[in-house]
This record gives structure tokens, C-alpha cells and sequence, in this order.
């Protein structure tokens, strides 16, 4: 049981990574980034090829994956999503849908469609026992790295002139203008961050969920889950969200294997159902 | 009170519903394609079954102003119903097993309506999504039933009324089809030009005036999302009748995603955008697909990012003399155009009013 | 003296703030009721809740005697009460004509109805008619709302109130924006409502309150301050004390 819990908690928290940079951008400018997963999945053959092609070792890889999904998602942002953040959201969803078709068909083509496996180091490989119980060491790696990352955009967030900036301008745009913030800077790098966390997301968990081109349709659901159960006013509520449905998944499939994928999208209705905000959400949240 | 204003203003809203020539010759058009194209009955199929998905979409979004990214989760149902029914020979004959798809898809639009009433457009897209996917996972799951991820195989249709077996080459499947989407269009012409339709309009554009001149939004909304589940369930039917297969990819994003762009393509809010942006769809994915039979979705996928960044009232634009012409006879919910005005003194259809 | 719409004990809070308390308003039948006050009294608050916008945290809405307090707000219409709304609420891409047929067709009971055409009834017809030139808005009435000037806009969103035919009629300041040349036709609609057609106004402009108005109520700060007839609001020493700076003439 101790296990599932654990397990949980890993994809759990693999979830948030990969969610929270969708959960901010949509708190934040209002925008409906469906290809979000594109830019996980992008970070994930990053890391195959530099690890696997190139030799580059497992843990230099994974901040190489962070920063050139960050320059990606930033090149993007500037040239094509700019335009598009004053359509309404059938536009928005429209664009990023097109979006999310290319990348797939593009990896496909080169990468071919077959699941990848990212060599990892040994050192990762097998279990470890902690506190009398034998958990996988790579689930712990993931435990700790989200833990680490989770605990420095908290911090980030909290006290730092560009978290209070960020804060301020997801609270609301224009006072936030009004004030000097610069809310068209402060997202273009809150949107790189974002794709950024991503990419490493999708690095991360290739092991656990699999790297193939239809990644970001396959995930498209659990982010979406994740961004509205949790809402998007802080970064607690997409957190708990993701634990929340994390547990539910692996423990769903464990202890109910017909019915283990059913625990998310039926949690994900009830949330809708009760509080359409999402669980977290403040009554004034768009 | 001015009789000359009665006048107009009787004959403006009489004209409304009025057939235009344009109608009159599309519809002509399409019945002689049955004669003049035998060679390509099989896409024209495909097409018409599109055309009624994308109908169907543009009643809850063109018309209600529901983004659903998950209409797919009515077709496929419509679809595995068709499907089982044919199998198991529960209805055999292929109209009746046609109402009958539709009925069930429509009690699931019922029981999934109130879903779709509360939360933001995200929150629609959610749980449409979820409601998609989950049928597809419960679809998957029973696969005793529904034969899983290898599709409902073995299904063998019925001559249609007892009397027109569907040929191979796909001849009375296109007829079929064509009729029932004629049938289903001139039901959906009476709902948007009916008060009903005009309230659906109003609840789109402005939901707390609605409610202030004694609308209840939530009762419109779910009459119309019920009825556009029905004719999505009978759009996957006819398409289950006409291949007689079925699997889970009629429950899959890219299907929504499809007819979403199917319907984009031809304009929402006027009818015709749904069956004018299913040809072309149908058309430019044929075309594509020839080119490049594995990546065809990229380029599918490029036109929607360059039809957003044009920007869909500029294409509205483009085709605004066309529009203007199509919005002068009734279903008027079109983007960016502006009505035409006819002269209060000189409007000769006034003097002939019903 | 029957009070056709009252409220007793009304009070709206929204988390630590009270926009509405302890209101008991009695609006009598065939009355020209003005509600005014400083910005932020809660008068619109009181319009909300009065049509069913907002719950009400404590109280009661009475119409004709029987509680109408947990009835929605499109069925408040079909039993009588109808509003405008400060800022127009209007159907954008609808034009004059669509917009009063909707309402119009709503009332007849024909909203529902999906086989009928639009206007087909003979007496929707008339009705529309009538609207559109009680209304000035021949000239305008094939237009599109989004692109009809301020002042037609705002006649549109009376009109679409009285297309209701409604018992109660909430203004929530019907001369807001209009400027000055447009005002009188927003005016004469007023003046020439139905006598039986009760009336409650917000409205700032003094001259239209004091012009229109035969009973006064004053809200500050969510509640009830003073109530009576137009001159003996006008000399109350607290109301002037209250819109200090604001000349009060009568």
C-alpha cells in the first residue's frame, strides 16, 4: 500500500512539473495552451538524443532539456502565440490544437513512431531500500527533483520582486500595467519558464509514461485535469491536484484494474460539477 | 401605427426564412451529383456524413455558443448503437436502427447537458473532452461487446427500407446518406429560424439579458445540446451503416478536432458552414493524404494555425459578398456581417408576404 | 394602498461587505418610486436582487403579497417584473427587430416553440410594430445593436423592458451616458409609460427624479435612509447633508 502511495505521489508530482507552467499561463494571460504537451514531449527527445546519440550523461542532460525548451517555447512565444492572446478561446483552442497535429506528425517523421527508452544510468536502475521499504530509486530521483523544483518556484513566488510581480499580474493584468509591471515581459518569461518545465517534465518522465509522437495527445487530459481541478490562482492548487490525481491514477489501476482509468476523468467530472472554478480557485478567478 | 411600417416590418420577418435561389440551387446540385459523379459516391459519402457531424457541432457552438472539444463522444455512440444493432440483428432494418442510434445518442446529450451549463469555456472544453474519452475508455474496456481496440466487426447491413441493399461500390449509401442529411438540415432550419432558434442566438450573445427578458438560458441550452447530440448519434450511424465497421477512434480528440475545423473552415452560424467546410475539409485531407499518407495530419494541423492567425473574420470578410447574400434569407448568426439593408420605401418581397 | 412589490429585511453581503442592509421597501401599485443615493448605496444591488441576479443573504421579496424570494430570475419576469440595466445589456449581433420579436415571442409564450417561424402570429407583428415606434427606432431597425449609436442603443434597452409588458418596471438609471440632445426622447418614453405600470427608478439626475418621481426613497451605505414624498426629501436637512455639494432644488 506504501508503495502505491509512493508511486502515486511520484507521478503525482511528475504531473505538477509538467502542468504548472500550463496552469500559470492560463491564470495568467487567460490562454488555452493545449500544445503544452508538445513542449514535454519536446524536452523528452531532447534528452533521448543527448543521452542516447550524443553520451551525454543522464543529470548533465536534463537542465540541457530545461533551457532549450525554454528557448523554444520563448521563440514561439514571441512569434507566433503573441498574436494569437487577444482571439477568443475557440481561437486559441484552434491554434494550439494545429499546433500540437504539426509537432506530432513533424516527430513522428523523424523520430519514427515507435516508444523511445532513454538510456539511464545505473546508478537509477533497480531499488533502494528506504525505511524498510523497496522503492524504486528512479521514482525517488523524481520525488526528489520535483520536490527540489516545486519547493524553489514556491520561493520564487513568494519572495522574489519577479514572484510578486508575477502574482500581482496574474491578479490582475491591468492594475499590475498600471503599476509599472511589465505583464508583457513578465509572461514572455513565465511562458519560457513554463515550456521550460515541461521539456524537463517530458525528460523525466519518459521512463514512467512512455516517449512516443502522440505524448501530447495522449497527456493533453491529465494537464487539463490538473489546471482545472486545481486552478490556476496559485501554484497549491494545481500541487494538490496533481498528488490528488496521481494517488487516484496509480492507485485506481492497482486496485481496480478495469476501472483504473476511469478514477481520473470520473474525479475530474465530480470536481467540474461541484465547483466549475476548479477545487483551489478563488470565487473572483476568471 | 404606420401601415407602410407594418408592412416592412411583416416582410422582413417573413423574408427571414425564406429560401434563397443559392439554397434552391446548392440542394439541386447536390441531388444531381448523384447522377453526374458515380465515381466518387464513396467520398461524397464520407462528406455527407461529415457535413451532418459539423451541422450538429454548429447548433451548440455557431448557434449556443458551446465550445465542445468532445462532440465526437455523441457520433461514436450514434455510431457503436448503429453498430450493434446491425450485428446482433436487434434492428435490422438500417432507417429504423438510424432513428434509433440517434434517439440513444440524444438521451446521452440530455444526461451530459448539465455539464456543459456551469463554468467557464475551459470547463466546457474539460468535461466534453472527459465525456469523450471516458466512452472511448468504457468502450475499450467492455470490448466483449464493443471488440475493443480491433473495432465492431462482422456487422452486415440490411437492404434500407427492405428494399435498396447497400452496393459496393457505394451507390445507395450515398443516397441514403444525402437524403437523410436533406431531412436533418430542414429540421435544423426550422429550429434556428423558430423563436426557440432566435432565443439560442440570444443566449449566445448576451446570457444575462437573456435571463432578464425571461429566458431560462439553462433550459434553451439544454434543449439544444440534446438535440445536437442526436444528430451527431446519427451522423456516427449513418457512417457505421455506410462501412460497416465501427471502432474507438469515432470516441478520439482528432475526430472532434476534425469537425471542429470542418466547421471553422465553412463559417459558423449560418448552416452552411458546416457542409461547405466539410467539402473543402474532405477535399484538402483526400488531396493531402495522396501526397503524404502518414503525415497528411501536419499540414491539416497548418491550416489551422494559419487560419487562426489570419483570422476568422477577415476569412469572413473575404466572403462577405457571398455571406451577405446568404444572410439576407435567414439563419443570420453569421461573424462580422453586417445585415444587408434593404430600403424601408422600395422592398418588393414585402408587398407579396404569405 | 397595496404594495405591489416589497421587500422586508433584504440583506445582501458579499464576504465582509454588506451592500444591502435591513432594506424594507414598499413600492405601491401605479407608483413613480425613485431609489436614489451616493454612489455605492447598494441601489443597484437592490435592483439584483429585486429581479433575482443576486440571493439575498436575510430576507424577503414580496410580490403582490407572495414570496417571490427564491424564484429565478427569467421566471420573476413571466410574473411581472422587468429591468434595464445601467451599462446596456444588449444582443450585439441582433438587430431591433430580432431583438423585440425575441422578447416579444418569449411573452406570447412562443419561446419554446421550434416548428413556428418567427412572427407568424399576426398579434407579434402588431406588438413589434407598436415598439419600434413608440421607440424611434424605424430608422435604425435593421441594424446590427453593436454599430447603433449610444442614444438608439440605450431606447433599445428600454424597450426591450417594456416589450416584457411588465407590471414592475426596475430603471436602473435610464439617462446614464445619453447625452444631453438625446435625453428627451429617453424622457417622453418614461413620462409616457402606463399609469398602471409600476415604476421603480434609480437615477442621478435630479431634474428627472424630481420631475418623475411622486415617492423618494434615499439609500447610504446599503441601507434605507430617509423615504417620502419628493418635497419633503428635497428639504430633509440629512439628505442634503448626505449629497453634500449637490444642489437639491426643487
Amino acid at each position: 500500500m506504501l508503495i502505491i502511495l509512493f508511486d502515486g505521489i511520484a507521478y503525482g508530482m511528475l504531473l505538477f512539473v509538467l502542468a504548472c507552467g500550463l496552469a500559470v499561463t492560463l491564470g495568467l494571460m487567460n490562454f488555452v495552451n493545449l500544445a503544452h504537451g508538445s513542449f514535454a514531449m519536446a524536452g523528452g527527445y531532447i534528452t533521448l538524443l543527448l543521452v542516447n546519440r550524443n553520451g551525454v550523461p543522464f543529470f548533465a542532460a536534463l537542465p540541457i532539456a530545461f533551457l532549450v525548451t525554454a528557448i523554444i517555447g520563448a521563440i514561439f512565444e514571441r512569434t507566433l502565440y503573441v498574436h494569437v492572446y487577444a482571439k477568443p478561446h475557440l481561437d486559441q483552442v484552434l491554434f494550439t490544437i494545429g499546433l500540437v497535429f504539426m509537432s506530432v506528425a513533424a516527430v513522428d517523421y523523424v523520430m519514427g513512431s515507435q516508444q523511445q527508452y532513454i538510456q539511464l544510468p545505473g546508478m537509477l536502475q533497480g531499488q533502494i531500500n528506504l525505511f524498510g521499504i523497496n522503492v524504486g530509486k528512479y521514482r525517488l530521483l523524481i520525488i526528489v527533483i520535483c520536490g527540489l523544483l516545486t519547493v524553489a518556484l514556491q520561493f520564487i513566488l513568494a519572495s522574489t520582486r519577479f514572484g510578486s510581480r508575477l502574482r500581482a499580474a496574474v491578479d490582475d493584468p491591468r492594475v499590475a500595467s498600471g503599476l509599472g509591471i511589465h505583464v508583457k515581459g513578465v509572461f514572455a518569461v513565465t511562458f519560457a519558464v513554463g515550456s521550460g518545465l515541461a521539456g524537463l517534465g517530458g525528460a523525466l518522465g519518459a521512463e514512467i509514461l512512455g516517449l512516443d509522437p502522440t505524448f501530447p495527445l495522449k497527456f493533453m487530459i491529465y494537464f487539463l485535469i490538473v489546471v482545472t481541478v486545481g486552478g490556476t490562482s496559485s501554484i497549491t492548487g494545481p500541487f494538490i491536484a496533481s498528488l490528488l490525481l496521481g494517488i487516484g491514477d496509480v492507485a485506481g489501476k492497482y486496485y481496480v484494474p478495469k476501472f483504473g482509468a476511469f478514477v481520473i476523468y470520473t474525479i475530474m467530472i465530480v470536481v467540474l460539477i461541484w465547483r466549475p472554478q476548479g477545487l483551489f480557485a478563488r470565487a473572483t478567478a476568471r | 401605427m404606420s401601415q407602410p411600417l407594418t408592412e416592412d416590418i411583416g416582410g422582413y420577418v417573413a423574408g427571414r426564412a425564406r429560401w434563397h435561389p443559392l439554397e434552391i440551387a446548392f440542394w439541386i446540385a447536390a441531388l444531381a451529383s448523384i447522377f453526374l459523379l458515380p465515381n466518387k459516391h464513396l467520398i461524397l459519402t464520407e462528406i455527407a456524413v461529415l457535413a451532418l457531424f459539423a451541422l450538429s457541432l454548429d447548433l451548440i457552438l455557431g448557434y449556443s455558443g458551446i465550445i465542445s472539444l468532445g462532440h465526437a463522444a455523441f457520433f461514436g455512440f450514434g455510431g457503436y448503437v448503429a453498430g450493434l444493432l446491425a450485428k446482433h440483428e436487434i434492428v435490422t432494418e438500417p432507417v429504423l436502427a438510424l432513428l434509433v442510434s440517434g434517439f440513444a445518442a440524444l438521451v446521452l446529450g440530455f444526461v451530459t447537458s448539465f455539464l456543459v451549463l456551469r463554468g467557464s469555456d475551459l470547463t466546457r472544453l474539460m468535461v466534453t473532452l472527459g465525456v469523450a474519452l471516458v466512452l472511448r475508455e468504457i468502450a475499450n474496456q467492455i470490448d466483449w461487446l464493443t471488440g475493443g481496440a480491433d473495432g465492431l466487426q462482422g456487422i452486415v447491413m440490411a437492404p434500407v427500407l427492405g428494399l435498396f441493399p447497400f452496393d459496393i461500390a457505394g451507390h445507395v449509401a450515398y443516397v441514403y446518406c444525402l437524403i437523410v442529411l436533406f431531412a436533418m438540415f430542414l429540421l435544423a432550419r426550422r429550429i434556428v429560424n423558430s423563436p426557440f432558434g432566435l432565443s439560442l442566438r440570444s443566449v449566445k450573445g448576451n446570457p444575462l439579458r437573456a435571463s432578464a427578458v425571461g429566458i431560462s438560458v439553462n433550459g434553451r441550452l439544454v434543449a439544444i445540446y440534446t438535440v445536437a447530440a442526436g444528430y451527431a448519434g446519427i451522423a456516427g450511424a449513418l457512417l457505421t451503416q455506410t462501412t460497416q465497421f465501427v471502432s474507438l477512434d469515432v470516441f478520439s480528440l482528432e475526430r472532434s478536432a476534425d469537425v471542429l475545423l470542418a466547421l471553422v473552415i465553412g463559417g459558423t452560424g449560418y448552416l452552411y458552414g458546416g457542409i461547405v467546410g466539410s467539402i473543402l475539409f474532405k477535399l484538402m485531407q483526400d488531396y493531402i493524404a495522396n501526397l503524404t499518407p502518414q503525415y497528411w495530419q501536419f499540414w491539416i494541423g497548418l491550416v489551422l494555425v494559419i487560419i487562426v492567425l489570419v483570422g476568422r473574420e477577415r476569412m469572413a470578410n473575404w466572403s462577405a459578398p457571398l455571406r451577405a447574400l446568404l444572410a439576407r434569407l435567414g439563419p443570420r448568426a453569421a461573424h462580422g456581417v453586417r445585415t444587408a439593408r434593404p430600403s424601408p420605401a422600395a422592398r418588393p418581397s414585402a408587398a407579396d408576404g404569405p | 394602498m397595496a404594495a405591489v412589490l416589497e421587500t422586508v429585511g433584504l440583506v445582501k453581503r458579499f464576504g465582509g461587505i454588506t451592500a444591502a442592509s435591513d432594506v424594507s421597501l414598499q413600492v405601491e401599485k401605479g407608483a413613480r418610486h425613485a431609489l436614489i443615493g451616493p454612489n455605492g448605496a447598494g441601489k443597484t444591488t437592490v435592483i439584483n436582487l429585486l429581479t433575482g441576479m443576486l440571493r439575498p443573504t436575510a430576507g424577503h421579496i414580496l410580490l403582490d403579497g407572495k414570496d417571490i424570494t427564491g424564484v429565478e430570475p427569467h421566471e420573476r419576469v413571466h410574473l411581472g417584473i422587468a429591468r434595464t440595466f445601467q451599462i446596456n445589456q444588449l444582443f450585439a449581433d441582433l438587430n431591433p427587430i430580432e431583438a423585440i420579436s425575441l422578447v416579444v415571442s418569449e411573452r406570447m409564450g412562443a419561446g419554446r416553440q421550434w416548428w413556428r417561424l418567427v412572427g407568424k402570429k399576426r398579434e407579434i407583428i402588431d406588438d413589434i410594430v407598436g415598439l419600434i415606434e413608440q421607440f424611434h427606432l424605424a430608422d435604425v431597425m435593421y441594424d446590427r445593436t453593436a454599430i447603433l449609436p449610444y442614444g438608439k442603443q440605450r431606447l433599445l434597452e428600454i424597450a426591450l423592458a417594456i416589450a416584457c409588458r411588465p407590471r414592475v418596471l426596475l430603471l436602473d438609471e435610464p439617462a446614464a451616458g445619453v447625452p444631453e440632445a438625446e435625453r428627451h426622447e429617453i424622457l417622453a418614453t418614461i413620462e409616457a409609460l402606463p399609469k398602471d405600470v409600476t415604476v421603480l427608478l434609480i437615477e442621478h439626475d435630479m431634474d428627472i427624479v424630481f420631475s418623475f418621481a411622486d415617492r423618494i426613497s434615499v439609500m447610504v451605505n446599503g441601507g434605507l435612509f430617509v423615504e417620502g414624498k419628493p418635497e419633503e426629501v428635497a428639504r430633509d436637512p440629512r439628505v442634503k447633508a448626505v449629497y453634500l455639494g449637490e444642489a437639491v432644488d426643487v
